[in-house]
């Protein structure tokens, strides 16, 4: 089926493209509302935009390519992205991914087969005073930093999530 | 410091809102600014001594005199709101706590230099930041503080806000202008510069968040001011962000020119470090600085007194290191961190930065040999002179300071054949190298 915006996010589109004076320079904040609303940035989802914004496929792929928050795979309903640079290694960051990973039976990079979590190690998420931290995003397109963490902490965030999992659509079937 | 210049909100909860904005002041100086001429608020900010709170420290005043007066084209401003250094966390708490002394700041500099739009260019990882700064946008269009004729003046400002996806390299004012025109953000090669030819090639003023946000302050209450609190060429107050191993990492508003060891001890600030940790190095703002070490806490936090030292004041956000840190493998983190986030343009930094964390790699897994370190610091001098942008040289800087000043760190790696520190994992059975 080919892709179209919902009425909602049409409405996102056209207010975006109205603030540049090309469409071009709408491209990243276009990719990323296409994000939310295709669950991630397939071809398929970049020849859609370069149709929308008249621009060449090949600059959509360029654009979408060179920025590491497009997922150009489909990641988890929740995506874990933890902070493990200076000083997030300082204060912990990489005992907090370890100890997640062991949480969710997941390394870094991978995500579980039931498509519920995916964990990234991230850079600096300018939330170096609270650290470790990581930043939270879900399938409904919430972005969440979770800062100051501890075990007990990243437990209850957890459980939390596992209580929304069912509410939350799975990217791989967002388009 | 008693009265709260950039960070009175922050304690509040509804300090982003126009009514609280309002009485406080809010939006006086730009009523103020629009009574003056635009040289008077380019003077103003010149002789107020505002250096660029983003990293480069360029007077704020001579960087707006670049933006020529005289030309048919619409000018721009981009608000570098890209934070991303690692060690630093200070825009955000003013896009988040106080949207519109940042705004008020935009305004201002728009009538300074006839900008008629502005970006504020947001990293995508900070969206949240975006709900915040559009809606006290639109609290200025309905007051009719942006729009056709701002405060009674000729003067025409739309102010959007523009989402980025995540890139480190876009907080480089021409990675930024990249980003902003839809494309990747690879640095453009200067001359031009963006003051002549930027974002859809029109004239354009990148500046920082903060220094933009000390913008309504100068105007409000005199150049004189704002350059008493700071010290000689380093104005106003400043936000310092503290992290590491501190008692209370935070982000704090103290003058321009406070000595590293006062933002260390003082209970005002970060309280000194954490029961058991000892200082032994620290990195004065954001990673990209050189390493300095405890015998120059009582520097000044100024751009003259850190370069004297061959380190940098960079974002102000200092990052404290204890004596259980392993600086090799500390550099090696830094190391990937660069890599990571080369656009790959320029080879000596896309390759440079590349084999630099391998060599570090294997130092740290016991696998160093001596000459490494010959070629580390022959290597990553090469990157340096030799970019586009000053991503690569930063891992210069990285390495030939960690170098310089924990050389016997270096040596015990390659000599007892694994690191005598601590782990970063949960796992650790090494003993402290202190023990």
């Amino acid at each position: 089926m080919a892709l179209q915006f919902s009425t909602e996010a049409e409405d996102q589109f056209q207010t975006i493209v109205s603030r540049y004076p090309n469409n071009l320079a709408a491209l990243l904040p276009v990719l990323m509302l296409a994000q939310e609303e295709f669950g991630w940035i397939s071809v398929e989802v970049m020849d859609y935009i370069a149709e929308r914004l008249d621009v060449s496929k090949s600059q959509v792929f360029s654009t979408a390519t060179f920025y590491t928050m497009l997922n150009k795979q489909p990641v988890g309903k929740c995506h874990i992205q933890v902070c493990t640079t200076f000083s997030c290694a300082l204060a912990g960051g990489y005992e907090m991914l370890e100890y997640l990973e062991e949480a969710l039976g997941i390394q870094a990079g991978e995500t579980d087969p039931e498509h519920n979590f995916t964990i990234s190690e991230v850079e600096c998420l300018a939330s170096c005073g609270t650290a470790p931290m990581f930043q939270l995003t879900t399938s409904d397109g919430e972005i969440e930093y979770f800062e100051d963490l501890d075990p007990d902490r990243v437990d209850e965030i957890l459980e939390d999530l596992n209580d929304r999992l069912d509410e939350l659509p799975d990217p791989r079937d967002m388009h | 410091m008693d009265e709260k210049i950039l960070s009175k909100f922050f304690d509040r909860d509804d300090g982003h809102k126009l009514e609280v904005y309002e009485d406080h002041g809010g939006y006086d100086a730009a009523r103020k600014a629009a009574e003056m001429s635009r040289e008077e608020i380019v003077n103003e900010v010149k002789a107020s001594n505002l250096r660029g709170r983003g990293g480069a420290g360029f007077p704020a005043g001579v960087k707006w005199s670049f933006i020529p007066q005289e030309t048919e084209e619409d000018k721009y401003l981009v608000v570098n709101a890209d934070e991303g250094e690692p060690g630093t966390f200070k825009d955000r708490q003013i896009m988040q706590r106080d949207p519109h002394q940042l705004i008020e700041g935009c305004i201002i500099t728009a009538m300074a230099l006839d900008l008629r739009y502005c970006y504020i260019y947001i990293r995508g990882e900070l969206k949240f930041t975006e709900d915040i700064i559009q809606d006290a946008i639109e609290e200025c269009y309905d007051k009719g503080y942006l729009g056709e004729d701002i405060f009674g003046t000729d003067q025409d400002l739309d102010i959007y806000t523009h989402i980025s996806a995540g890139a480190y390299i876009c907080g480089e004012e021409t990675g930024m202008i990249e980003g902003l025109e839809g494309k990747p953000g690879k640095p453009r090669i200067k001359p031009p510069f963006p003051a002549i030819v930027g974002v859809f090639d029109a004239p354009t003023l990148v500046n920082n968040v903060e220094s933009i946000a000390c913008v309504p302050p100068v105007i409000n209450r005199g150049a004189e001011w704002f350059a008493n609190l700071g010290v000689e060429k380093n104005g106003g107050p400043k936000l310092y962000g503290l992290s590491g191993p501190i008692k209370n990492p935070g982000v704090y508003e103290a003058p321009s020119g406070i000595t590293v060891r006062e933002l260390l001890e003082s209970p005002e600030y970060g309280g000194g470090m954490k029961e058991g940790k000892e200082l032994k190095a620290y990195i004065p703002g954001g990673s990209s600085c050189a390493v300095l070490t405890p015998d120059e806490l009582d520097r000044e936090m100024s751009f003259e007194a850190m370069r004297e030292v061959g380190s940098n004041l960079g974002t102000g956000c200092v990052t404290f290191v204890d004596q259980d840190t392993c600086m090799v493998r500390l550099a090696a983190r830094l190391a990937h961190f660069y890599h990571h986030e080369s656009c790959g343009q320029c080879t000596p930094c896309r390759d440079g930065t590349g084999w630099s964390a391998k060599v570090l790699d294997a130092i740290e897994a016991g696998r160093g040999r001596h000459e490494d370190l010959d070629l580390l610091e022959d290597m990553t001098g090469q990157i340096e002179h030799s970019t586009i942008c000053a991503l690569g040289p930063s891992l210069t800087f990285v390495v030939h300071s960690y170098l310089d000043k924990f050389p016997e760190e270096f040596e015990a790696h390659i000599e007892q054949g694994e690191c005598p520190f601590p782990s970063w994992s949960l796992d650790d059975t090494k003993p402290a190298a202190a023990e």
